[in-house]
């Protein structure tokens, strides 16, 4: 994860903590990562395993009474070339940047827009804020865009509500918000989850074509193993609160460093292969146990209590990561061996 | 060919919402063999929940037969239905929602037992206890809360309510689809495992084509309240002959790096039961389609012994193997 000439994201030592009753939980421990332009990195995992908390730090979309960031550098490449550190930054500069510098795309595409407003409202807004556009200009982007998106007959659409579209046009359309200003980093969190299977198909394939025609740096948050498949090309995976294991998709995929990794992946029923394993009486392989609480964190390795390789040696003291190659680290003391 | 136990025929369910007519399901007819797995996929509003909930009589269904052991069950009354139920049971989505904040485990445990009359209060209790045994719970969660448990352990318990009754018959709807991945995988497990050891007959369904190819002996898939394609599941993950099945399949992400991708993508979205298409409700997205799809409604016929599908193309299968 060396920083290079394309780097648009680099974060360094991010620690996120929680405020809560019984004092404070650390719910994101030192992350590393960066994403370099044309390049898409996804955050993977399950309930609770920080990467959500992670994508909002990077935007710094937290609300200071519950969340704070307590330690590191969230490093942009502004579009001019200027590099900020988005912890430090006044809430001013950082709303000049998000929307502007950074696109973002959630999970549910009815409640990140606005019930009231029409779609080409919604749209042309990012361009008429950052870009002091006109009503006019800025709707005429709006159309266009739209258009880019894959949204036939855009220039009646922008006059809709968000109610009067489908779920996959919505996501559309909040796409095409996100890129009004020509993002140089899209975040997209969990932006395919409240779809169904052939519409997540056309969504997955919408937001490759643009990355590429755009170069885009794109920060993709998802807990579905097959979406990090198909849109990736690197992939980091987190359990709690750590990254475990990160590398290229295929080679992490193929030859995974980290028993969380290959737990995940062996427990996932697959395609094709299901007949197979109920003929041969085969059974998939569950993780047992739960997830470890953010309050009550084992001392070592917070995976060693469901991990079938652990050993004495694991409780001791939290692994780093370590080089399996230039590119792919695993957080287990015991990769050379699993 | 085994002892049939459930017959569904003609079913059909109409809502009127502003003086239209809905139609969310239509000439739906299927059987379940004793024992047997029969998965019911689709995407949202395809009927899935609509037809699982109608079999059991937890909502009218509008038209049709449901013959449970050989008796008709819509005929059935209020009284005589809640006799019929403890040989049906149902295990629900999501385990936050479906289990009472305010009881006991034991309490929702016992309370079918209770309702149907079954053993004194201590004898149900023992039941309790031991349904909880069968879903790898401790006995003694009987006295706690459903909050003191994470999203597994609350599904387990939801199967454990189901099986108080001792019933032959399960539905059992998207039944791990609000769980995370690893937790998902226990889960199936059990399911599959008391399936087979209680030889339980269940209608699973779920969005998930992995999961019901790996927990069923064979498939349904609904698009917009109809049937288009019923086969063993084998035959339809190796070979799907319904051009909707074939986009279903190919548009699932696949973990395996070295997959074939090519991913057929259908455009537009599911048309809305308010206004369906004319013909095959699935030509409006469908690459296949010729003009005479629009003019008639495709009926589900069978191919092969054992596998039916409702295309008029015929020409197909050729093509696609």
């Amino acid at each position: 994860m060396q920083q290079t000439a394309d780097t648009i994201l680099n974060v360094k030592g991010l620690r996120t903590v929680f405020r809560v009753r019984a004092g404070e939980v650390t719910a994101v421990n030192g992350i590393d990562l960066s994403v370099a332009a044309g390049e898409t990195l996804a955050l993977v995992g399950e309930s609770g395993s920080g990467k959500s908390v992670t994508s909002l730090s990077v935007m710094r979309l937290l609300t200071r009474k519950i969340g704070t960031i307590a330690a590191g550098s969230v490093q942009l490449r502004r579009k001019d070339g200027r590099v900020r550190d988005l912890v430090s930054l006044s809430e001013d500069e950082m709303r000049s940047i998000r929307g502007d510098d950074i696109g973002m795309v959630f999970q549910e595409p009815m409640s990140s827009l606005n019930p009231v407003y029409t779609i080409g409202d919604q749209i042309s807004e990012p361009i008429r804020i950052h870009r002091w556009a006109d009503r006019k200009s800025a709707m005429d982007a709006a159309i266009s865009l739209l258009d880019s998106v894959g949204i036939p007959d855009a220039a009646r659409r922008v006059k809709q509500y968000p109610h009067e579209l489908s779920g996959g046009m919505r996501q559309r359309a909040t796409i095409a918000m996100a890129l009004a200003c020509d993002p140089t980093l899209l975040i997209a969190d969990e932006p395919t989850t409240a779809l169904d299977v052939t519409i997540q198909a056309q969504i997955l394939d919408l937001l490759q074509k643009l990355q590429r025609e755009r170069g885009m740096a794109m920060l993709f948050v998802t807990h579905n193993l097959g979406v990090v498949a198909e849109i990736a090309h690197r992939v980091a995976v987190m359990y709690a609160g750590r990254i475990v294991e990160t590398g290229p998709v295929a080679e992490v995929f193929r030859k995974p460093k980290h028993p969380y990794t290959m737990g995940l992946l062996a427990s996932m029923p697959k395609l094709g292969d299901a007949t197979r394993m109920k003929q041969a009486g085969e059974k998939l392989t569950a993780i047992p146990g739960v997830v470890p609480s953010l309050m009550n964190m084992p001392t070592g390795c917070a995976f060693e209590p469901r991990c079938r390789f652990a050993t004495e040696d694991c409780r001791k003291t939290v692994p780093p990561l370590f080089d399996v190659d230039a590119q792919h680290k695993s957080r287990c003391i015991h990769w050379q061996e699993i | 060919m085994r002892e049939q136990l459930l017959q569904v025929r003609d079913l059909a369910k109409h809502y009127t919402s502003n003086g239209s007519k809905l139609t969310i399901l239509q000439n739906i007819s299927f059987d379940i063999g004793r024992g047997e797995v029969v998965g019911l996929v689709g995407e949202s509003g395809s009927g899935k929940t609509t037809i699982g909930r109608s079999v059991l009589r937890l909502i009218e269904p509008s038209d049709g037969s449901v013959r449970f052991d050989g008796k008709e069950l819509t005929d059935l009354s209020a009284t005589q239905m809640r006799r019929a139920r403890p040989r049906m049971q149902y295990i629900f989505q999501d385990p936050f929602a479906s289990l009472s904040p305010r009881m006991t485990i034991g309490e929702i445990l016992t309370e079918g037992l209770k309702i149907q009359g079954i053993g004194t209060s201590k004898e149900r209790l023992v039941r309790a206890r031991k349904a909880l045994e069968q879903v790898d719970l401790p006995a003694d969660s009987v006295s706690r809360y459903a909050h003191e448990f994470s999203g597994g352990q609350r599904q387990r318990i939801g199967i454990a309510r189901a099986l108080t009754l001792q019933p032959e018959f399960l539905v059992a709807d998207e039944p791990v689809s609000a769980l995370d991945v690893s937790i998902q995988a226990q889960v199936i497990n059990l399911l599959r495992d008391l399936q087979q050891r209680l030889g339980l007959t269940m209608l699973f369904i779920s969005h998930d084509l992995a999961v019901v190819e790996y927990i069923c002996d064979r498939v349904i898939v609904l698009y917009l309240g109809r049937i288009m394609e019923i086969a063993p599941s084998a035959e339809l993950y190796a070979d799907p002959h319904h051009p909707y099945t074939q986009a279903l399949l190919s548009a699932i992400p696949s973990p395996d790096p070295d997959a074939r991708r090519n991913r057929q993508i259908l455009k537009g979205d599911i048309p809305s039961p308010a206004n369906p298409p004319s013909g095959c409700v699935f030509r409006t997205r469908c690459p296949k389609a010729l003009p005479k799809c629009a003019e008639v409604v495709p009926e589900l016929r069978e191919t092969s012994p054992g596998r039916f599908k409702a295309c008029i193309r015929d020409d197909l299968n050729e093509i696609a193997s």
